[in-house]
């Protein structure tokens, strides 16, 4: 194992990114699909508002490019903490 | 050739194929069937993900939800994709470092408890019960309709074939096989939606098709929907009639319980490397998405297609006879579907003609939610081909799924229960014999449950997440995050969360969900406008405060957890994954 205090700097840049992440995740679907729907109303979009895409489709597109982030930048701080296996 | 032998020789074909890569696979190596996913690659294993997930609750009842509840139905679509972001950042990677092959295995070692076990095996069967009866529906759907039996009939064909699926056993375990399931699904999904897309809009790609502009009246898809349903009296397909906090909570559990579904969460047990089980993750979305991202196509326009098939005139113009019905071809489907009893007519006030309208007293035709995707070729009217294709997709998708939740259901009897548990001397044979009795009274249960079951395909499914996330999920990222959270706290948090949301869902369903025996309904629920289907992510608050105070007022966990817990947040040093 890596010693205590690098593996406590790497576990806490991974929560770091996580709650990032999280944010961004919370607001492409919880926000931007329902709570501010509202807000975003007057931006029309193929009959009907941004929130709507948000919903269907633009969330889900989101959630993809969050994925994949994540596990890249968390494959970089592996290597950077040495503690890639 | 008539479209029932059509029908025959599509499913035919592409059973054969499923066996055929099986034995292939089989006779390539044996150890492939113990280690689904080891060397496999990643994308690759995303698409057998895929088809480990995507199941009848998501091909053939989810776009009939979104065409007939419109905006209401998204937290569907956000709620089953969300839930691979909290995989992949707060689950599969630790999982996957800790090693072992089951949740409760997990679970009874992390709070350091066989009773921890036990519950965590109490709550997995439930939430994959429930989760198999929604799948027995989807099932007795696609064979009532391609065999032409009643849905019972279909049901009960239907259960039979699925249990001599599962019980055959090693073809789950091969990933191949499920990477051919993944291609017919994606395959008999797209192409009916292709179709009807470039049909309507002029656009082949049906998740643009959504947002362009209709052919018949140069006006966009939604807006000429929407026109079409405010007209004859339905509720709105743009505007939201939910309740933000239903449909907000609805959303959450569906997220959380993606998350803490057993079948699902093996799969990232087994992949090569910790960082594999990351971008896993990924993968498995992308081949999702491609399926998610077509269904709210799907759905608006078959709902469009339904209403100008019943208005050949116009909304404002005479509705279709029921001498049409009977004569004209292009209407053979109306009779078709009728056969299974998830279509039914009635011309009440006595004109002739069959008025589909939004009022419950003058309307005159109901269409099961779960019938849309299924029948939407048919009422487009594309080749015979596209819908035998259509069926045998619907049903790749509710047996790869069946056959991976029984898997799950009969390995937490045999392995953490039995063997775990009670006799821990037992033998192979007899641990393979104890997985297939719960196997087949796991069908029995789901079968019987099936023949009324507690709502549509995905709205049962939905249940089961609801159960899922009130009691794994909080378990499992406890487990991960908090090394405070000890087994007490544990067995407290998962007991109260499964416990309340089974007795709400029950309160509304009814109990056991034998019908008649609910006190309440969705409509008028009992907390506020939290629908039983949403209740889950109140339930995993539940578990997390429990577990939470529990814990603090107990005592600590010892050192070599804590330990356990560092070891499992860091990626190196991770073995192949043992346990069985």
């Amino acid at each position: 194992m890596a010693d205590k205090s690098s593996s406590n700097a790497y576990w806490a840049a991974n929560i770091r990114l996580i709650k990032i992440s999280l944010v961004v995740w919370f607001i492409v679907s919880f926000g931007f699909g329902i709570l501010l729907r509202p807000m975003l109303a007057g931006i029309k979009i193929g009959g009907t508002d941004l929130g709507f895409w948000f919903a269907q489709q633009g969330s889900i597109l989101v959630f993809l490019v969050l994925i994949f982030v994540y596990a890249a930048r968390m494959n970089k701080l592996d290597r950077e903490h040495g503690v890639e296996e | 050739m008539d479209q029932f032998t059509l029908n025959l020789i599509v499913v035919g074909a592409t059973f054969a194929l499923y066996i055929g890569i099986a034995i292939w696979a089989r006779a390539g190596s044996t150890s492939e069937f113990y280690a689904a996913g080891r060397g496999v690659h990643p994308v690759m294993n995303g698409m057998a993900t895929g088809a480990d997930w995507m199941s009848a609750a998501s091909f053939i009842s989810m776009a009939g939800l979104i065409a007939f509840g419109g905006y209401d139905s998204s937290a569907y679509l956000m709620g089953w994709t969300g839930g691979y972001v909290l995989l992949a950042m707060l689950l599969a990677p630790y999982l996957r470092k800790f090693g072992k092959f089951t949740v409760p295995e997990f679970i009874g070692d992390r709070f350091y408890s066989p009773t921890a076990r036990l519950v965590a095996v109490i709550c997995l069967i439930t939430a994959s019960v429930t989760y198999v009866i929604g799948q027995m529906t989807g099932v007795g759907v696609a064979f009532s309709r391609f065999l032409e039996v009643s849905s019972s009939t279909g049901l009960f064909i239907g259960a039979a074939i699925v249990f001599a699926y599962a019980v055959l056993g090693g073809m789950k375990g091969i990933t191949y096989t499920q990477v051919a399931q993944y291609v017919v699904l994606i395959i008999a999904y797209t192409i009916p939606a292709i179709f009807i897309s470039l049909q309507l809009t002029g656009n082949p790609i049906p998740a643009l098709g959504l947002f362009s502009d209709a052919k018949s009246t140069g006006e966009p898809l939604l807006s000429t929907l929407e026109g079409l349903v405010t007209d004859l009296g339905f509720k709105s397909y743009l505007t939201q009639s939910d309740t933000t906090l239903n449909m907000f909570l609805f959303t959450v559990s569906l997220m959380i319980g993606t998350a803490g579904l057993p079948h699902v969460i093996v799969r990232f047990f087994t992949v090569p490397k910790v960082a594999d089980a990351r971008s896993s993750a990924g993968w498995a979305l992308v081949f999702i998405a491609l399926l998610y991202l077509t269904a709210p196509a799907v759905a608006a326009m078959a709902r469009l297609n339904l209403i100008n098939t019943f208005y050949p005139n116009g909304v404002g113009g005479e509705a279709v006879s029921l001498t049409d019905i009977e004569t004209h071809e292009e209407l053979d489907w109306v009779r078709n579907w009728q056969t299974t009893g998830l279509l039914k007519f009635e011309d009440k006030n006595g004109d002739g003609l069959i008025q589909y309208v939004g009022d419950k007293e003058a309307n005159e035709l109901t269409v099961n939610n779960d019938i849309m995707v299924l029948a939407n070729p048919e009422i487009a009217n594309l080749p015979g081909w596209v819908i035998a294709l259509v069926a045998a997709g619907g049903l790749a998708a509710a047996l790869s799924t069946a056959a991976g939740l029984l898997l799950a259901i009969s390995s937490a009897v045999s392995h953490d229960l039995i063997k775990g548990q009670i006799n821990p001397g037992i033998s192979e044979k007899s641990e393979l014999l104890a997985a297939r009795i719960s196997m087949g009274v796991a069908i029995a249960v789901a079968t019987y449950l099936g023949l009324n079951p507690p709502g549509f395909a995905a709205q049962t499914v939905a249940l089961a997440f609801g159960l899922a996330a009130a009691s794994i999920f909080p378990a499992l990222m406890m487990g991960i995050f908090s090394k405070r959270i000890n087994n007490k706290g544990a067995v407290a948090g998962m007991l109260a969360g499964l416990i309340v949301t089974l007795i709400y869902i029950f309160l509304h369903k009814g109990w056991f969900f034998i019908p008649e025996t609910n006190s309440f309904t969705d409509s008028d629920p009992l907390l506020l406008s939290i629908k039983s289907t949403s209740f889950g992510s109140v339930g995993a608050l539940i578990n997390f405060v429990v577990a939470y105070v529990v814990s603090n007022a107990t005592e600590d966990t010892p050192e070599e957890i804590q330990e356990l817990v560092e070891s499992i947040r860091i990626p190196k040093g991770a073995g192949v994954a043992t346990g069985h």
